[in-house]
């Protein structure tokens, strides 16, 4: 049995000493998300393919602090969409996350947010309790925000979920009264949006954190000069 | 002679095709309802979920409030709730299976799963015992 299949790994790993430079093995490059818009150049020569950004968002976290797509200029980020008094899949999402979060706890590169689809309910005590509960001790590392009271706050959060990729909306059939499903989306420096990912199912969640270094090296590479700055 | 054999057989197949009819695959179905109804919260080994979610493992509530339990899974719980020393205060939606709510045999077979798996020790329930818990729930079940 094991004779019969010793070659395979051999072939394997000369295949790959055969295609790359084992120091300097690229990763993967992840696709950016979403519509694209060809520009044709005024000027001649190659059209600009434009990228539709993640959407731009104003809002409130657990600390009070504001929150925008500038908090995380430079860096890498990873939004979902939940609710304090979530009986359905939130907890799972939010466990899952938790784990994509805990090895990153510390580390200025990746930020994390996680929008409450319910904010006449999920006032800043709820969600400062909510984070602590969750085990999550400092604000600036995972925000929990919310977009405000006003009912136009209220639905501009389920325009933000459509922006990120997840379907959120008002179902009173639904557990808790929100519909939603607990996609995770992963935004780059740039504010693409570069991956996107079932957190209830833990191959997408295990994808998530495979693909999360290769990322995190191509931001490094676009700003050689600030790996090493905060 | 070969032909009789032949019927024999085939009544042989027939009555072994139509065996597993006659059990219900109720085996591990505390398992499945567990996967199904609670392992979204309570987590897969019933390890719960930070301060937000109460395990179920080893949960000192699970004998404290054993007569109880069939309600609690019946009705849900809203209101705060303490396990192990540490206060909870979320909402529990009762324990529902294809929109559907659980039977006292089912409830039964839910329990004695959560109730002996993951360091958990309990006696078995039976669904007599069950019943008559839930004959005394607080207010009647809004039965579907």
């Amino acid at each position: 049995m094991s004779i019969r299949f010793w070659p395979a790994p051999l072939l394997a790993a000369a295949l790959f000493t055969a295609c790359s430079d084992p120091a300097a093995s690229p990763p993967a490059r992840l696709p950016i998300l979403g519509e694209r818009d060809v520009r044709p150049n005024p000027n001649g020569g190659p059209a600009d393919t434009v990228f539709t950004t993640a959407p731009a968002f104003r809002a409130l976290d657990q600390a009070g602090q504001t929150v925008t797509n500038q908090t995380f200029a430079g860096r890498a980020y990873i939004t979902d969409f939940f609710f304090a008094t979530c009986p359905g899949i939130c907890p799972k999402m939010q466990g899952e996350l938790l784990k994509v979060f805990k090895p990153y706890a510390a580390d200025p590169r990746l930020g994390f947010v996680s929008f409450t689809i319910d904010p006449a309910h999920d006032s800043l005590p709820v969600l400062r309790d909510y984070a602590q509960r969750l085990g999550v001790a400092d604000p600036a590392r995972w925000h929990f925000v919310t977009t405000g009271r006003s009912a136009a706050a209220r639905d501009s959060v389920f325009g933000l979920a459509k922006g990120f990729f997840t379907a959120a909306q008002p179902d009173k059939t639904a557990p808790g009264g929100f519909a939603h499903n607990g996609t995770f989306a992963l935004v780059d420096d740039q504010g693409h949006v570069r991956g996107l990912y079932d957190s209830l199912n833990p191959a997408e969640v295990a994808r998530l954190q495979k693909e999360l270094p290769a990322l995190l090296a191509e931001i490094a590479a676009r700003r050689p000069s600030a790996t090493a700055a905060k | 002679m070969n032909g009789r054999r032949f019927g024999l057989g085939a009544l042989g197949v027939a009555a072994a095709l139509s065996l597993p009819g006659c059990f219900s695959n109720n085996r591990h179905q505390g398992a499945r309802l567990y996967a199904e109804a609670c392992a979204g919260c309570h987590g897969d080994a019933g390890q719960g979920l930070g301060r937000l979610i109460p395990p179920l493992a080893g949960a000192d509530y699970l004998a404290a409030h054993r007569a109880e339990l069939p309600c609690l899974l019946r009705r849900g719980v809203h209101g705060p709730l303490t396990v192990n020393g540490v206060l909870y205060n979320q909402v529990m939606p009762a324990a529902r299976v294809d929109d559907r709510q659980l039977s006292p045999a089912r409830l039964t077979n839910l329990l004695n799963y959560i109730e002996n798996n993951w360091g958990n020790h309990a006696p078995a329930r039976t669904i007599q015992e069950v019943e008559r818990q839930l004959a005394g729930c607080p207010t009647a079940p809004a039965d579907k």
